[in-house]
């Protein structure tokens, strides 16, 4: 393998991790408060089809991705709303938002554009820029693979170092974390747990919002029907590998990033592409299956011990 | 001067059930005062109200000479009242210095200021003497030490007085003598504590004075050195209606069930069954007394075969049950009416029907092919409501919407008609109405006289466990400390004091009546 082969292959790991470590950390902050978030991938879609609209409405890239942003978090919202004020079932109502979202998208799109499939004909839309490091640049090797990306590629590995501070050190990244614990315990000593609640499902929206923007605003640059395509599921996988810390997700969408980029290559070649497609996947299981035996080994002899 | 007083509290549950009758209690400014009383006596309610978890329906609470309003655990903490609870509230995953300064964190440029934490942690333990490393973390720690991180978190939000209940319950000897030493401690730093425990020589070497709760009512308060305990346990246990129930003496058949040697350690890693034998014959109640956690609950499922024992032997109808599964142990002839009836007794939302046939919808006789019998069950059922007095709307109502009285005679009716000659009964009247109690004992006794199965009744209630039972045994740390061949002859204060551990029969006193 030739030097540019390799470059452009760690090129491409980093850039498909960017909305894998997106979804992972908005996995992991609901993982710390101990709930279950399936919904990144409807977070996600929201964010890509906002940011798209809003960015070719004003024709400025940086509106469009705080309306993504802003897009995510109200999905979070809404989860919260539905399931600590309307007290619906966790998991029965981010069933229901993620089949609404995927159809919701779609209906918005037709609404606005005439499209059902995508809107790269209709709304000219603007992507956010890509960031040459000076310096790093010019190193063989690694700086074709680390410099050059789009700027939501370092905004990954920065949210990932934010995030594991703020759950950390700071006091409600504490009590985050308390709730998600023994949430009686937390109240005990008067800490709303609602309140904690909202907290994380409104970050958790915004991680996944802004993964959405890196989707339609980078990876792509225009928004495409389901083209979230179970990333927030993979991100949900690569928390709950870690115990959802925010590091260690980061590190464990980088494995599913290779594992996209390995499928990427695949597809150039002549191997079936059914079977290629279904390799992050299949990572995904093995990886899950190898770290709970790892777990439940560990668990075993410190039980014996 | 007075830390804290509760002035003639009465609380009455929704479902109407008065658990304190007008009870006035007070506590000093540097006192341990026992709060004591039989399972059920209303200690926990009467905590839980000063507490403010649950609000009384007449009384009024003074905190240092002045009227307060407690509708909050966060209000009770406001005003100095600290809880410990039987069951921890902490974070295994944090340390000790995380868990006692939680929603209260010091801070330095907007981070968690964990040094300083550590630091007033520390040094509160160190005051204290309680020995705890600050930077451990809780999940590490002995049950002896979590105990004192609770009491920690207590002490640095400001308590003055600390409810501790039934804090020994937890602890090996050793922990014990060392958590009264601290405790004692705090007593002469003018502090306050309600000391709640079934342990009268506890009581006796820690407190200064006691309260006796009875049956809801209060039964006054005693200074500890005018009184033994003996006279305690006097004024604990007894029996203020005194039921009776006609039946004649057993005549005992053949052995049924055999329990020998049968020894259990639970997860902890406590010795909750030690030694245990006895004997039950066709047509005789045996009844099992003693306070609640002193090893009952693993015995009823030790021989139903829901957990399983370290050594031992039970056997039922001659066939030792070691290793069975629970439907080839049922078949040989057992049935058990558990304690808890909402997770083992029943399935809350099955029907009524499906709750009464739950041990039989797969015999043959009722099945149709591969099919189950629509038309037998339901005959079937009718046939339970109707000899049971079961009221339910319909027998395909979801049992939960049933009374408590009437769940328990749906377990009841299935147990008692499964075909088996043996029966385990855990607490069955616990918590049912006073008609549907009186028709489970009667029924009870008329199985084992008319039908000559053989009965294990497991009992907190006094009343129960004297009239129904024939021959009588007192469970004591999973150990049979006393036997009394006819039960309802048995004096209720020297019941009680072989119960709280005041006195215990020999091996010879015992023979022949196990
Ligand atoms: N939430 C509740 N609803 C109805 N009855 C209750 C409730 N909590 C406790 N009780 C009843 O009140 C009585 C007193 O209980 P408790 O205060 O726990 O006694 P103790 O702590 O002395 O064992 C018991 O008979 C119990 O069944």
């Amino acid at each position: 393998m030739n030097i540019r082969l390799i470059t452009s292959f760690g090129f491409s790991v980093l850039r498909l991790s960017t909305p894998l470590i997106f979804a992972a950390l908005s996995a992991a902050v609901c993982q710390k408060a101990g709930l279950f978030n399936m919904a990144a991938e409807s977070m996600m879609l929201w964010g890509a089809l906002i940011g798209v609209i809003v960015s070719g409405a004003t024709h400025s890239a940086l509106i469009g991705f705080l309306a993504a942003v802003l897009a995510g978090a109200v999905t979070g919202v809404l989860i919260w709303v539905a399931t600590v004020k309307g007290k619906a079932d966790l998991m029965l109502a981010q069933i229901a938002i993620n089949l609404a979202s995927s159809g919701g998208t779609i209906f918005l799109l037709f609404a606005l554009t005439g499209e059902k499939s995508n809107s790269a004909v209709a709304i000219k839309s603007l992507a956010l820029p890509k960031i040459a490091i000076p310096g790093l640049k010019s190193v063989p090797v690694i700086g074709p693979i680390l410099s050059g990306h789009n700027i939501l590629t370092y905004g990954a590995i920065v949210a990932a170092i934010l995030l594991s501070i703020f759950i950390r050190r700071t006091k409600t990244g504490l009590h985050i974390r308390a709730v998600g614990e023994n949430p009686h315990a937390a109240e005990s000593v008067g800490i709303s747990v609602p309140r904690i609640y909202l907290l994380a499902w409104t970050l958790s929206g915004i991680l996944g919002g802004i993964g959405g923007a890196f989707m339609s605003m980078g990876y792509l640059t225009s928004f495409t029907k389901d083209m979230v395509a179970g990333r927030g599921y993979i991100g949900l996988s690569a928390s709950s590998m870690v115990g959802g810390s925010p590091i260690g997700a980061m590190f464990c969408a980088l494995i599913f990033g290779v594992a996209d980029a390995v499928s990427n290559q695949l597809q150039l070649t002549n191997a079936p592409a059914d079977l290629v497609l279904m390799l992050p996947y299949i990572v995904t299981i093995v990886v899950l299956v190898v770290i709970s035996v790892i777990n439940y080994n560990r668990a075993n002899r410190k039980a014996k011990a | 001067m007075e830390a804290l007083k509760m002035e003639n509290i009465t609380k009455i549950y929704p479902n109407g059930f008065v658990a304190n009758k007008g009870i006035t209690f007070s506590v000093q400014q540097g006192e341990i005062h026992a709060l004591v009383g039989e399972n059920g006596a209303g200690k926990t309610t009467l905590m839980k109200v000063l507490f403010g978890m649950e609000q009384p329906q007449e009384g009024a609470i003074y905190v240092n000479e002045k009227k307060v309003k407690i509708s909050s655990p966060l209000e009770a903490i406001e005003l100095g009242v600290g809880m410990v609870h039987q069951h921890f509230m902490l974070l295994p995953s944090m340390t000790v210095a995380q868990n006692v300064t939680l929603g209260m964190e010091p801070r330095k440029n907007g981070l968690v200021d964990t040094q300083k934490a550590v630091q007033i942690t520390q040094e509160m333990s160190d005051k204290y003497r309680f020995g705890l490393d600050a930077t451990a973390r809780v999940g590490d720690l002995s049950v002896g030490l979590m105990q004192k991180v609770e009491i920690l978190k207590a002490l640095i939000r400001g308590a003055k007085v600390l409810i501790l209940d039934e804090p020994t319950a937890v602890l090996t000897p050793q922990e014990t003598r060392e958590l009264f030493e601290q405790l004692k401690l705090l007593r002469t730093e003018g502090h306050s504590v309600i000391f709640i425990s079934h342990k009268l020589e506890e009581v006796m070497e820690l407190c200064d004075n006691v309260t006796v709760l009875r049956h809801g009512y209060c039964n006054g308060t005693h200074p500890i050195s005018e009184l033994d305990a003996a006279g305690i346990s006097r004024l604990m246990v007894g029996r203020d209606v005194v039921l009776k129930i006609e039946k004649e003496d057993p005549k005992p058949g053949k052995p049924i069930l055999e329990v020998r040697n049968l020894t259990r350690t639970n997860a902890e890693g406590k010795k909750t069954l030690n030694d245990v034998s006895f004997t039950i014959h066709e047509g005789e109640v045996l009844g099992i007394a003693g306070v609640e956690g002193n090893g009952q609950s693993d015995l009823s499922d030790s021989i139903s075969g829901m957990v399983s024992y370290d050594s031992g032997t039970v056997k039922l109808n001659g066939k030792d049950l070691k290793g069975m599964k629970i439907v080839d142990i049922r078949s040989a002839g057992m049935s058990v009416i558990p304690e808890d009836r909402m997770t083992v007794g029943c399935v809350n939302d099955l029907s009524v029907q499906d709750n009464a046939i739950a041990d039989r919808f797969d015999k043959k006789e009722n099945m149709n092919g591969i099919f189950l019998d629509k038309k037998k069950a339901k005959s079937i059922t009718d046939a339970l409501i109707k000899e049971f007095e079961i009221s339910c709307d319909s027998q395909d109502e979801a049992i939960r919407f049933l009374s408590g009285g009437n769940i328990q005679k749906v377990v009841v009716a299935r147990e008692f008609t499964s075909g088996a000659n043996f029966v385990v009964a855990n607490q069955p009247t616990r918590g049912v109405d006073v008609g549907t109690a009186e028709m489970i004992r009667k029924y009870l006794v008329r199985q084992t006289r008319e039908k000559g199965i053989g009965s294990l009744l497991i009992s907190a209630d006094l009343n129960e466990i004297l009239e129904v039972s024939d021959r009588l045994l007192v469970m004591r740390q999973g150990r049979i400390v006393a036997a009394f061949p006819k039960a309802n002859v048995v004096d209720v204060d020297e019941l009680g004091e072989y119960m709280l551990g005041i006195r215990t029969m020999t091996a010879q006193e015992m023979e022949g009546v196990l």
